[in-house]
C-alpha cells in the first residue's frame, strides 16, 4: 500500500513538517486563489454539525479550484442511516480525491485512514482530535511572534477537558516553550500532560489566580471556554466563573508582542472590551484556519 | 493426595495449569472451549501451595500456535503451559504479552469507534507503565486487569 498522507493527529508531526505547513499556508496567505486542485474533488463529511469548521474547509477547497461534495448533518442524510463507518467511507472514496471528515466517535478518524485508500483529514473525533484547529493555532502564534520557539504560552480556562490546549502542548514540544497553566482547580491540567511535560523537558508553572501581573509575562495568553456543564460541584462554578474572564483592564501590563487566542465560539470568557484592544487576535486566527486548512489538503494530496 | 491427580492424565494435547480460579471462565472462552469436540477436563478451585487455589485445564489432542496462546496472558500473564505427547510434558513454557493485543479485549472508553463499529480492538502494550494498555483508537489508557474480552 502507498503512503498513507492522512493527517489524524498533531501528535504525528515533525518540527520540519509543522513548519513547512506553516510556510505554505504563508504563500497561500498572499495568493489565496489558485487552480492547484482543479479536476479534483474534496468530500466533506461531517457525521456531527460544525458549521464554522466546515465553512472553512470548504472555503478553502473552493479557492483551490476543487470541487466539494457531502453532507453537513447525517441527520439529514438517509445514505448514511444505519451504515457502518467504513461502508461510508468505501463508497465516497470511489468518488473523492481526498476525505475531510469529523465524527462524534473517538478514534474513527484514525479507522477511517485504515481502511481508506485516499487521504482522510481530521476535522475533529469527538473529544480525541482536531488536528487543523492545532495548525490554525501555531500558523497564528508564528505570524504574530514570527517565531514558535521559546515563546511564554498562557493557557487559561478549561485546561482539563479542552482538547485544543491539550494538542497545543504536544505540537509545541518540538519548539521549548514555556507553558503557564491556568485553571480553577476542578478544571486544572491532567497529570497526564503535566508528565508529558516533564518527559519531554518543557517547563510550566500553574496558577489558580488570573490578573494582570500574570498576564504581563505572556507572549500567548490562549483562552478556553469554562462551561458550566463540566463542573460536578456547582458552588464551585459560581465561585469561578468569572475569575477566568479576561477584561481589557488586565491588559495594562502585557508585553507589546502579546496576542490572545481563543479556538471561538466564546461565550463570555473574553468581556466584549477586549475586542478593540491590539491584543485582540481571535478573529484573525479563524481566518488564518483557511490558509492553515490549505497548506493541509494540499500536502495530504501530496501537491 | 496429588489433587492434578483428580483429574485425569491425558494422552496427547495441552495442559494449562496455574490458572486464577476467577478467571478460568474468561481462559475457556478465550481459547473457544465450548465449541470443541476434543476431551477437555477442568479442574476448579484445587489448592496451590503458592496460589492458594488454582485452576487447570487439560486439553485432549489439541495444541495451540503461540498466538492463540499470548492471549492468554491479557487475563491470566501468570499461567503455565506444558505440552503432553504420550503421556509425557514435551515442552513447558510461559505466556507472553502480545503486542500489539488485537481483538482480545474491548476498549472501556463508550466512545470509541471500536464499540460503534464492526471491527477488530488494538491495544499498545505500555512500556513505561506496568500493566497498562493503550487504545490505538481512541488513546484511552485502561489498566489490563479490568478491561472486559470482545
Ligand atoms: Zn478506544
Amino acid at each position: 500500500m502507498a503512503e498513507n498522507r492522512s493527517l489524524v493527529s498533531i501528535e504525528s508531526l515533525s518540527r520540519e513538517k509543522i513548519l513547512s505547513l506553516i510556510h505554505r499556508a504563508e504563500e497561500f496567505e498572499k495568493n489565496p486563489n489558485s487552480k492547484i486542485l482543479d479536476g479534483k474533488i474534496v468530500a466533506t463529511l461531517f457525521f456531527e454539525p460544525s458549521t464554522r469548521t466546515r465553512l472553512s474547509f470548504e472555503t478553502a477547497a473552493n479557492r483551490l479550484g476543487a470541487k466539494v461534495i457531502g453532507f453537513a448533518d447525517p441527520k439529514i442524510t438517509s445514505g448514511t442511516k444505519g451504515e457502518t463507518l467504513k461502508d461510508t467511507i468505501m463508497m465516497v472514496q470511489n468518488y473523492a480525491d481526498v476525505i475531510v471528515m469529523r465524527h462524534y466517535l473517538e478514534g474513527a478518524a484514525l479507522y477511517a485512514s485504515e481502511v481508506a485508500n485516499v487521504p482522510i483529514i481530521n476535522a475533529g473525533d469527538g473529544a480525541n482530535q482536531h488536528p487543523t484547529q492545532t495548525m490554525l493555532d501555531l500558523y497564528s502564534i508564528y505570524k504574530t511572534q514570527g517565531t514558535l520557539d521559546n515563546l511564554n504560552v498562557f493557557l487559561v480556562g478549561d485546561l482539563k477537558y479542552g482538547r485544543t490546549v491539550h494538542s497545543l502542548i504536544m505540537a509545541l514540544r518540538h519548539f521549548n516553550p514555556t507553558f503557564h497553566f491556568i485553571a480553577p482547580k476542578e478544571l486544572a491540567m491532567p497529570d497526564e500532560y503535566k508528565t508529558y511535560c516533564k518527559e519531554h523537558g518543557i517547563t510550566y508553572v500553574e496558577h489558580e489566580d488570573f490578573n494582570e501581573d500574570i498576564i504581563a509575562e505572556a507572549d500567548i495568553l490562549y483562552m478556553t471556554r469554562v462551561q458550566r456543564e463540566r463542573f460536578t460541584d456547582l458552588m464551585e462554578y459560581e465561585r469561578v466563573k468569572d475569575v477566568y474572564i479576561l477584561k481589557a483592564s488586565m491588559l495594562s501590563k502585557a508585553r507589546e508582542n502579546m496576542k490572545i487566542l481563543h479556538p471561538l465560539p466564546r461565550v463570555n470568557e473574553i468581556a466584549y472590551d477586549v475586542d478593540d484592544v491590539k491584543h485582540a487576535y481571535y478573529f484573525q486566527q479563524a481566518q488564518n484556519g483557511l490558509y492553515a486548512r490549505e497548506a493541509i489538503i494540499c500536502d495530504v494530496l501530496n501537491l | 493426595m496429588n489433587q492434578e491427580l483428580m483429574v485425569a492424565a491425558i494422552e496427547n494435547g495441552t495442559v494449562i495449569d496455574h490458572i486464577p480460579c476467577n478467571k478460568l471462565f474468561e481462559v475457556i472462552s478465550l481459547l473457544g472451549l465450548q465449541a470443541m469436540t476434543s476431551t477437555v477436563m477442568i479442574g476448579y478451585n484445587l489448592a496451590s501451595g503458592k496460589m492458594g487455589s488454582k485452576s487447570l485445564i487439560k486439553i485432549s489432542d489439541r495444541f495451540f500456535s503461540d498466538e492463540e496462546l499470548n492471549r492468554l496472558a491479557v487475563v491470566a500473564p501468570n499461567v503455565n503451559l506444558s505440552i503432553i505427547r504420550n503421556f509425557e510434558v514435551v515442552e513447558k513454557r510461559q505466556v507472553e504479552m502480545p503486542s500489539p493485543i488485537v481483538g482480545v479485549v474491548k476498549c472501556a472508553n463508550p466512545k470509541c469507534i471500536t464499540n460503534n463499529e464492526p471491527m477488530r480492538t488494538r491495544f499498545d502494550v505500555s512500556e513505561k507503565k506496568e500493566g497498562v494498555i493503550r487504545c490505538h483508537y481512541c488513546g484511552r489508557e485502561q489498566l489490563v486487569d479490568t478491561v472486559k474480552l470482545v
